[in-house]
Formats: structure tokens, sequence, C-alpha cells
């Protein structure tokens, strides 16, 4: 059973359909937070050529990502980041038989219009990428394509739930190899949703509405998600996660699955990682078996990571105030 | 003696089949309990068992590394009742190959004769929720949410089919085994789970 609070049936991402003399509906919040769920417990990893989206499949891989560049080199790159080359985002859906997905900048409708037109599997509302609107985020109900966000806090979360994200993911630091902020994002929407939760179950309504303005998000989703406990939809870690144990460490603080950016490909031994990152995923709560993970990797080819301290670009707060 | 139900615990919706298969149980009034399972020793112990949805390719490599693919087909071949959902069917198959991309070496089962074609219908924008029937099992109208879903294109003369969507065979039995394209798990109707935990009490007594 999915939780399907704050579902709009009017949006206009749902498409119903008559085929023969059956009666379909697609875009619908059942079947968008239904494709987030089937990516439970796996990786997602960013590519940017064919090749390595083979090696990801191989790994064990449930979807891939599609860039241009991956975050790593965005950032050495400076200059604006837009979504991927449509013909490589097609060559790599004809050649892996797992969802693709690809990124289009925050607020952009029309990049994501054309993913959403290229038949991507997912679209990732993305920070790694320059942003388009600096005040809004796209409204995601207009799409029959689920779209997944980054989110620091169950504010943000909540807010860009409200707008149509079908799953959020932490933000992290993109392109850093270091995982200190993708722990500090999780933590932080754990403790805020058994705060809201001991509300709930102390009954004081006026708090939840007092939350609810603090959040800028509606009552409703707030009294929602603080009766489940947490995320109504899939929370996935992401930004800076390098090695086999760091995937380990955010499942145990609860996350779906993992995103992986410029921790594979910009590794030395990007076919052991890949591997070794999926088996760290799916037996994270085996110590030997994370162990015999890590053991695949070699840290002297892991990316060299950089201190989130030092940074000129902070990707994550983009799109963060709106 | 309790009845012992089992998620295979590898990747994909795990616990939204935990919740669908518990409240089945308790809704039967059956003594029954429904684990996440993945070794060897787990299954070994299992009276049926649910494979969830999630990518098939990703659920077969990591059943090979932990062993569990072996006691897996013994205990089904063996008569254990087993519901394969989506990605589960496909692991249950021996013969999948995908619309776009075509034959796939994927690591199967092998224990249903069902030739399958995934994501059948399209990729995401295409998956879909469509009241379905499975009448020969007593389930008139079920809401079919299909999730990048794949189909049965031929079965073998002992495997039943369950259901069609239009033309495409969406639901196949053989004995024990039951094989569905869509999810169950994801809707409020505990219905075909019912059906599975039944099949599990009546194989076990």
């Amino acid at each position: 059973m999915l939780p399907l609070s704050g579902e709009r049936l009017d949006a206009k991402g749902i498409v119903s359909d008559k085929i023969n003399s059956l009666n379909t509906l697609r875009g619908s919040v059942t079947v968008k937070r239904g494709f987030a769920h089937m990516l439970k417990n796996g990786v997602v990893m960013d590519v940017t050529t064919v090749e390595q989206a083979q090696i990801a499949e191989e790994a064990g891989a449930v979807s891939v990502m599609v860039l241009d560049k991956l975050p790593s080199e965005v950032r050495k790159a400076g200059g604006v980041a837009r979504t991927a080359s449509i013909r490589i985002i097609e060559d790599i859906m004809d050649s892996v038989t797992i969802p693709v997905m690809a990124k289009c900048r925050i607020g952009h409708v029309n990049e994501a219009l054309v993913l959403q037109e290229t038949d991507v599997d997912m679209i990732d509302e993305s920070e790694v990428l320059t942003p388009a609107d600096e005040f809004h985020h796209i409204w995601k109900w207009d799409f029959t394509t689920p779209v997944v966000n980054g989110a620091r806090s169950l504010a943000e979360a909540l807010r860009r739930i409200e707008e149509g994200a079908s799953m959020i993911r932490t933000k992290g630091e993109p392109g850093t190899g270091n995982v200190a902020e993708a722990v500090t994002h999780i933590k932080k929407v754990n403790d805020e949703l058994r705060m809201i939760k001991s509300v709930y179950d102390s009954g004081d309504n006026q708090d939840l509405v007092r939350i609810a303005r603090e959040f800028k998000v509606s009552y409703n989703i707030v009294e929602q998600t603080a009766k489940l406990g947490r995320l109504p939809v899939v929370n996935f870690a992401a930004g800076g996660i390098a090695t086999p144990a760091d995937a380990a460490y955010l499942m145990s603080l609860g996350c779906d699955g993992i995103f992986v950016g410029s921790g594979i490909f910009n590794a030395d031994d990007a076919k052991e990682r890949a591997r070794a990152i999926v088996l760290a995923t799916t037996f994270w709560n085996e110590s030997d078996k994370v162990k015999e993970a890590q053991k695949m990797i070699d840290e002297r080819q892991s990316m060299i990571g950089l201190d989130v301290k030092t940074l000129e670009l902070r990707m994550q707060d983009r799109g963060g105030s709106s | 003696m309790s009845l012992n139900v089992g998620v295979l615990s590898i990747q994909g919706d795990v616990h939204e089949n935990l919740i669908s298969a518990q409240t089945a149980i308790d809704e039967l009034g059956i003594d029954g309990k429904v684990t996440a399972v993945r070794t060897p020793e787990e299954i070994s112990e299992l009276d049926g068992l649910i494979i969830p949805g999630g990518e098939s390719t990703t659920m077969g490599q990591l059943s090979l590394v932990n062993g569990s693919m072996k006691i897996l087909k013994e205990k089904i071949e063996n008569g254990m009742p087993v519901l394969g959902i989506c990605a589960g069917m496909i692991m249950l198959s021996n013969n999948a190959s995908d619309r776009i991309v075509g034959k796939t070496d994927q690591p199967l089962l092998d224990i249903l004769n069902i030739k399958l074609e995934r994501n059948s219908f399209g990729r995401q924008k295409e998956s879909f929720e469509s009241d379905i029937s499975m009448d020969s099992i007593g389930i008139p109208k079920f809401n079919g949410v299909f999730i990048r879903a794949p189909s049965v294109s031929e079965v073998g003369s002992d495997v039943e089919v369950l259901s069609k969507f239009n033309d495409r065979i969406v639901a196949v039995k053989k004995g024990n085994i039951i094989g569905t394209a869509f999810h169950p798990e994801l809707t409020e109707d505990t219905a075909l789970h019912k059906y599975f935990i039944n099949l599990v009490n009546t194989s076990k007594n």
C-alpha cells in the first residue's frame, strides 16, 4: 500500500485513456510514486556514456542517470550546466533494460518537457545543474513522467512533494566525494520527522499549524506526514557517496536507496566500485558483506574529494529557499 | 503451527509486500507471520514466499551472490507456494527478453514455463493502472497497477492464464506458483495476497 498524501486528482499529468474497451490511467500518484518504490534498496548511478551505462547495468544498478558531465566535472568546468544531449540519452535508453533518468535545471519547465517527450523514466530536477528559475521549482503535477527532487530538510522535502515530486533524495554536496553533507541532511529530515510525529501524537494541532507555516507548506501535508512518521514518498541518499561503506552508512540512517554521482566513474576502478557499492547497499546490515565490498575497491583509486568548508560553489543551496 | 511467509528482501518494494501479506493474514484470521528473508537458512524455513517488484537484473545478480537462487529453486520445485510480482515473475520464468534491447542473459530461476517480454507496455510514461479480473480464482475486479510492466507472450501447456489485459497475458498460475505483471502490493486491495496466503495455508496443512 502506498501513502497517497497530497494527491491531486485534477493534476494535468494524469492522463486517462481508453484502450479498446478498457479505461486506463497514466501519471497517477500510485503509478508515479510506485515507480520509485521499485528502486528501493538499489543504486542509481550517474553516467555520461553508453559504455558507462552498460557497466552500471552489469554491476546491478537499478537505474542510470544521464548527465553531460559528472558533478565533479561540472564543478571544475564552471559556467552553465544544462540537461544532457538528447541523442546520448536515447542511445543509452536503447542499450540498457534498466530505467533511465536524466537531470533538468531547477525550474526549467521546458527542459523537463523535452525529457518527458524523450521518454526518460524519471526526471531529476537537480541542483547539480545551474538553476533556471531562482524563485520557483517546476510544478510537477503537470508531468506524467515522475520527478525526483533534492532536499536538505523536511520543509524542503514537503515543499517539493506538494509541487508533485514523486521521490526525494538528500542533496548532500554533489561532486565532492564527501558524504558529510548527505549525512547531515538525512539526519535533519529524520529528526524533524520525529519532531512532527511527537507533536501529532500529543494532539497539539495548533503547533502543527505553526510548523506548516514555518515549513511554508499546507497543514494537510504536515498532518499526513506526521501521522505516517516518514515521508510519503521514497527517500534516497545522494551527494558525495564514494565508497561501499558510505552507501552502507546512509542505508543504516534509513535511506531507501542510493544515488552515486561522481563516486564511481571518477574513480580509477569504476567497474569493481560499481559492483561493490551495489553489494554494500543491498547487504548494508551485514557487516561481513560490507567489508567484502569495501575490500573490492582500492582507496588509492577513490576520487580525491573536497572539503565542503572550502567550496566556492555550494550546489545544495540552489533552490533551497523556495 | 503458525504460517511462516517470507518476502525476498534483496531489492524492490519489500516493505509494501510485508504490509499487504500481514494484512491479508490478519484479515483471514490465520495464525502466521510475514518476514523479510534473504539468506538460504531463512528461505529454507518458509511455508510460502513472495518475490517482490523491483529490477529483475539487480535481483537476479544479487540472489546469485548470496547463494539463495539454489535453495529458492529447490523449495519451489518441492511445492512451496510462491507469488512473483513483476520482476518476481520475471525471475520465476525461463525466457525473458526486453522489448527494445532484446534477449538478455540475466539469471532466472527457470521454474515457470512462460515466455516474457520485459517493459512490454513501454517506458515509465506508459505505466498505468486499470481494472482487470482474475475470475478463475474468484477475484472479478482488481485494480492492476502496471509499472514498466512485463507481459507474458507464451505459456507452457501446464500454465493457467489468470488474467489478460486486452490481448496480453498479465497473470499466470502453475500449481502453487503465481506470477503477476501488476503490483497488488501498491493498492489497498489485499484480495490477491489473501488468495496466496490461503494457498500457503492449504499447502502446509
